[in-house]
């Protein structure tokens, strides 16, 4: 039967590409619309009023979610503060400075660390990097924000330098050899010329890396502590926290189907993805805005 | 053409799930499995238990999983599990629920746990009242110095909410057991998500204060006599103080199942609450019921 005409064989294949293609599309708005679904009520039952209050214990009625809010964005933004220049700074050696050799075994190897799994990092994080942090800032406590940051930056870097160092990579070799032609040094055609003809690759790198960072849990809910705290000024970065995928990842096995505690608990999904949708959109809004720009530099 | 080819795939799927059908049913006819999941307090127990069993009855196979006595209780109301762990009994609305869902769980006491107040080994302080430990974990006393201790801050750990032992500890020991007290634990206290978590912190952190079931604490930690109140004597947590009453932080572990229990399941607990399966309890670090 597959026997028949090489058209008709073609058109079925096109029609089931495009069933793959659309099931992506379809898959994403059932997502959202599972989330609307649970997460609305909350809306209704507990209120927005109620949502944004600083005490988040659930058991006992108090919904607020602003600790929580306040958690994920201190731990993500210290997080790609970290992984920013060491991510780069990586992609830059591998793709620019590393001999051949050496960048054919490096990269490789940052992949494999981008697969590893967080759940053994946030275990090398609480019997490693807990107690250092510790001992070492004499904190109360090293289960803090600043730990977890750390860990998520270790994260988020290979994320960062994959995608980077395909970015540098995909710069014309004339850039380079126009510029060291005209007595640049290395730094300078790195600096003055390679970076910035990559830089939206780079942004949406690094875009892409908050969004890795944002959505880590398993790493985050070992070694923060996840004491709902509201951060005050710089010194929450060294206090405990509680994020918001750490909070739905421990409390979701735990409420009720259908109680308000579950709706709270979408609706911090729905806050979730709209950061991530945001993030996302911000990001091919770069690279297109950023691709036009070359384009017509270079014409 | 495209019709056929459907009805010909509808057909193969239709007879592949009719065979992979048939195989689960002669497979259930044979040996019979068990699931039980719930209270991570329990849960080193009730593997030590199924362990033990299929050992002397090896046509039954019993899957044990932690998660929380809340997780437990809510996989048998939904009927994904035959056997709730659970370190606290069930609450009224949890029992509506099972109701609602067409049966009436049926509680199994199945072993005593006490629970232990823990600190570093570097800290001085050895004995506390249960008052203490309320105003400690409601953030009135922050140093280990109003204590008599050194002058550190107390950083206090606490499992998930989730937990069952977190549930008892604060109605027994924040709220003192006063049901009309509605207060909670500080939202600056520590809740990490395994026992093992907890006694890790514990031992690296001379500031730290934390609770655990008995049969999880380690040689590596500090056990704090606890007083009920400050004129009567400290009693350090064991088996026998936990059985006369006077170590005041002890209570029951459960097992729940949907209805009156059948067959294997049945089996299994008659086989729990004997002298046989006590005997592991004992081993384990908790408290074995008295054969009343």
């Amino acid at each position: 039967m597959f026997k028949s005409n090489p058209i008709r064989t073609d058109r079925n294949v096109t029609y089931i590409i495009k069933i793959a293609g659309y099931s992506c599309i379809l898959f994403l708005a059932l997502i959202f619309f599972f989330l609307l679904r649970n997460g609305i009520p909350a809306l209704k039952d507990t209120g927005l009023a109620k949502l944004f209050q600083t005490i988040w214990y659930p058991t006992e009625g108090y919904f607020g979610i602003l600790p929580l809010l306040f958690g994920s964005l201190l731990v993500t933004f210290t997080a790609v503060l970290i992984a920013l220049p060491f991510g780069v700074g990586t992609a830059v050696f591998i793709s620019e400075i590393a001999p051949h050799a050496m960048k054919e075994f490096l990269k490789p190897l940052v992949e494999i660390l981008a697969g590893m799994p967080s759940v053994v990092l946030g275990f090398i994080g609480i019997v490693v990097l807990v107690p250092f942090m510790q001992k070492t800032f004499n904190l109360p406590t090293g289960l803090a924000a600043l730990t977890g940051a750390i860990l998520l930056g270790l994260i988020a870097i290979p994320t960062i330098v994959s995608i980077a160092e395909d970015a540098l990579n995909a710069v014309p070799q004339s850039y380079r050899q126009a510029a060291i032609a005209m007595g640049a040094t290395r730094w300078q055609t790195i600096w003055g010329v390679t970076v910035p003809a990559a830089r939206t690759g780079i942004l949406t790198a690094i875009m892409l890396g908050i969004g890795r960072t944002l959505g880590e849990t398993m790493a985050v809910m070992m070694v923060t502590g996840n004491a709902a705290v509201m951060p005050e000024g710089l010194n929450a970065l060294i206090q405990p926290v509680r994020t918001m995928t750490a909070t739905i990842a421990s409390e979701m096995g735990e409420v009720a189907t259908g109680s308000a505690h579950y709706a709270v608990l979408f609706f911090i999904g729905i806050v979730l993805f709209i950061f991530s949708l945001v993030i996302n959109i911000f990001a091919s809004w770069v690279s297109t805005r950023g691709r036009k720009r070359s384009e017509r530099i270079l014409s | 053409m495209s019709q056929k080819l459907l009805i010909i795939v509808t057909l193969t799927v239709l007879l592949m799930a009719a065979c992979s059908q048939g195989e689960d049913q002669s497979v259930n006819s044979s040996s019979s499995t068990i699931t039980n999941t719930g209270s991570d307090t329990i849960v080193n127990l009730a593997l030590a238990w199924a362990e033990q069993y299929q050992k002397e009855h090896p046509n039954v196979q019993i899957s044990v999983t932690g998660g929380g006595s809340g997780t437990g209780i809510n996989s048998l109301l939904s009927g994904t599990t035959d056997i709730a762990n659970a370190s606290r009994a069930m609450k009224d609305e949890e029992k509506a629920t099972a109701t609602k869902n067409g049966f009436t769980p049926q509680e199994f006491v199945i072993a005593r746990d006490a629970i232990g107040v823990i600190v570093n080994p570097e800290n001085p302080v050895k004995e506390l009242t249960l008052e203490q430990i309320s105003k400690i974990y409601k953030c009135e006393i922050n140093n280990w110095s109003e204590l008599g201790g050194e002058d550190r801050p107390i950083v206090r750990l606490s499992r998930e909410s989730n937990s069952g032992t977190h549930v008892y500890f604060l109605e027994t020991v924040i709220r003192l057991g006063n049901k009309e007290d509605k207060s909670i634990f500080c939202p600056k206290t520590l809740l990490l998500p395994s026992s093992e978590g907890i006694i890790a912190e514990v031992r690296d952190n001379p500031n730290a204060i934390g609770y655990d079931g008995l049969g999880y604490i380690t040689s590596e930690v500090k056990v704090m006599g606890i007083a009920k109140k400050a004129s009567m004597p400290y009693v350090i947590p064991s088996e026998i103080t936990a059985n006369d009453g006077t170590y005041p932080i002890s209570r029951n572990l459960f097992m729940y199942t949907r209805g009156k229990p059948k067959g294997v399941i049945a089996d299994y607990i008659n086989w729990i609450v004997s002298p046989e399966g006590q005997s592991i309890v004992t081993e384990l670090g908790f408290i074995p019921i008295k054969g009343k």
